[in-house]
């Protein structure tokens, strides 16, 4: 006998599979559809960084057009499908995340934060400065599908497939790691980084290992945003609004939920294309103002996301410093 | 060659002290309440949209313009405070960081709606007309700029460090529950912090809008320039924002005549990374 919690679960599978097909009479609804699931992808991707290791990165963006660069790399200069690009992004990815992990993970939040920021825009300004990856004109993939590998469909459909096995594939290592070993350190560091180091946690090295996991499947994001749109420039890969969304979705959401991500993108991504169809050009501007405010609105009131407002656990009231500050001895800012 | 290489440090040193003044600001909070403003950014470029809109709705200059923007940022400054920042300091630093971050886009978009996109410049005689001094060139806007930057940062250094509400500011920081039992109020304090780092960008914004175009995303550059002269100066010294904003504008203005100006912030993002790795407690700061 099936629980109205089981049967509840079972609609929602049959759902997200139907969907394309009830919606087959309807371009415009078919690519909604594909393109909540590919920010749910990047902003999952992201929660593993951001929401489970408690390390804001405001520049996964980076990882992204990494993702979306060698995709279309692989197709303009090695004349192979764009995917094929992919494992090449994603390992890239991971050396950047290394590289600018290592040193940052070591400092408090802010550091962190700020250095993703300054690489983002770093790798923005130097991709527009290079004549081999397309300037600031950007590189556009196939025109014309030649094999089924280049992924170059008209319809949404196939990419609605394609983006949801990647995202259950993203949540299904998540849940993995939430129950792993892995998991359970890095919500003892997001707890108190110092009651875990003191306890012989590697806080670092679980850190940079979140770090890098979220960077290669945003790279993957990124490769699979090529395939469906076919051109990428520096704005559209490496701009710090991309950022920004995966940010605001895992946060709006529930950051260091499960599915936080899927929700915050259900929410905003339709959102986003409602008023970017009802206001034209002008709509991009109006967008981040709503977004800015929905950002500063969750943080006041709701900063644990809209999923926390469904948990049936009583909220346990943390013990709060006095209204006047937290510890704010400037040493306390460099986490040794 | 030597007087072309003079001139751009020259140049550099000018551009350095607007740096310092509204690094400064962000230096002071960040060192006050282990809050980093990531609004910071937006507050200069709404210095710079009071300048541009006292020219053009008043035709007044810099000097009024400056005062107007010091005074307007200082309490955009404490509303931030009030209505935000002090609500979400006790929170987890996803929110902190949220917090900050979603005022930018706010604001920095809020700019694009009412302002437009264009770019938007103020005459180049606004500030009197530029002067030959030993080989050099010396723009007025520019020298107004820098003398005024080097000597309002010198002056909340001064303020902070040598005055009893400096003391007493430092008391909070140190340890805000001590200093209330002390008889210092932590909030007014804290309060009065984001007053003087608004009114600092805000005088820093209206003077870079003299010679700089002003547009809805300049902050972002801005903010970065910030990020980098506090990581490097050390975060919470004015003294150590002032060394380093100096450097960094010579640094900017050199890579930007050495390898070319598209390099510039390249170079500025390769210092940051730099300092990070192997001090990234900067130059003035302690462990």
């Amino acid at each position: 006998m099936m629980t109205p919690r089981r049967l509840l679960q079972l609609a929602f599978v049959i759902v997200v599979l139907a969907y394309p097909i009830v919606t087959s009479g309807s371009p415009v609804w078919q690519r909604l559809g594909a393109l909540v699931l590919l920010a749910a992808i990047s902003a999952s991707a992201w929660n593993i960084v951001g929401g489970y290791a408690g390390q804001v990165s405001v520049g996964h963006a980076v990882f992204f057009g990494i993702g979306a660069y060698a995709a279309v790399v692989a197709f303009v200069h090695l004349d192979l499908p764009p995917i094929l690009g992919a494992p090449i992004g994603m390992l890239l990815s991971v050396a950047v995340a290394a590289l600018v992990g290592v040193p940052t993970l070591r400092l408090s939040g802010h550091y962190f934060s700020m250095a993703t920021i300054a690489v983002g825009e770093l790798v923005r300004v130097l991709s527009s400065t290079s004549d081999w990856l397309g300037g600031a004109q950007g590189l556009g993939g196939p025109a014309m599908p030649r094999t089924v590998l280049d992924l170059s469909f008209v319809s949404a459909m196939p990419y609605y497939y394609i983006f949801l096995v990647v995202l259950v594939g993203v949540l299904g290592l998540t849940w993995w790691i939430e129950r792993s070993r892995m998991g359970f350190y890095l919500r003892a560091i997001k707890d108190s980084e110092r009651a875990a180091r003191s306890l012989g946690v590697s806080a670092g090295r679980y850190k940079l290992h979140a770090y890098m996991l979220s960077a290669a499947f945003t790279s993957l994001a990124g490769s699979l945003y090529l395939c469906m749109f076919g051109f990428v420039d520096p704005e559209s890969g490496f701009g710090i609004l991309l950022s920004v969304k995966m940010v605001v979705m895992a946060a709006l959401g529930g950051a260091g939920q499960l599915f936080g991500p899927l929700v915050g993108a259900l929410i905003l991504v339709p959102l986003e294309e409602l008023s970017n169809s009802l206001l034209g050009g002008q709509g991009a501007g109006i967008t981040f103002v709503v977004y800015g405010a929905i950002i500063v609105i969750i943080a006041r009131f709701l900063p644990s996301g809209l999923l926390s407002l469904l948990e049936r656990r009583p909220t346990v009231t943390k013990a709060e410093p006095p209204a006047a500050g937290s510890s704010a001895s400037p040493a306390s800012g460099h986490a040794d | 060659m030597t007087t072309t290489l003079l001139q751009v440090v020259v140049s550099g040193l000018l551009l350095g002290a607007v740096y310092a003044l509204f690094s400064s600001g962000l230096s002071l909070i960040w060192g006050m309440m282990n809050v980093v403003n990531f609004a910071h950014g937006e507050f200069v470029m709404l210095g710079m949209y009071t300048a541009v809109v006292v020219w053009t709705a008043l035709g007044g200059g810099p000097w009024a313009s400056v005062p107007i923007a010091a005074i307007l940022i200082a309490t955009l400054g404490v509303l931030a405070y009030f209505l935000l920042v002090r609500h979400i300091m006790r929170g987890p630093m996803l929110a902190q960081i949220l917090g900050t971050f979603g005022l930018a886009l706010f604001l920095r978009y809020g700019a694009l709606w009412v302002f437009g996109a264009n770019f938007k410049t103020l005459p180049d005689d606004l500030v009197g007309h530029s002067f030959i001094l030993g080989g050099i060139r010396f723009e007025g806007s520019r020298v107004l700029a820098g003398v005024v930057g080097l000597v309002v940062t010198v002056l909340l250094h001064l303020l902070l460090t040598r005055t009893s509400i400096g003391s007493r500011m430092l008391a909070v920081s140190e340890d805000a529950t001590a200093a209330q039992l002390m008889g210092i109020r932590p909030q007014r304090m804290q309060a009065l912090a984001w007053a003087l780092a608004g009114a600092a960008t805000g005088i820093a914004g209206a003077l870079i809008a003299t010679f700089f175009y002003t547009s809805p995303t300049v902050g972002e550059t801005l903010a970065i320039v910030a990020f980098v002269t506090v990581a490097l100066g050390g975060f919470g010294s004015v003294l150590g924002a002032l060394v380093a904003g100096l450097l960094i504008g010579v640094v900017e203005s050199l890579s930007a005549f050495l390898i070319g100006p598209v390099y510039k912030d390249v170079i500025v993002y390769a210092v940051f990374v730099l300092v990070l790795w192997f001090r990234p407690q900067g130059l003035m700061g302690t462990t």
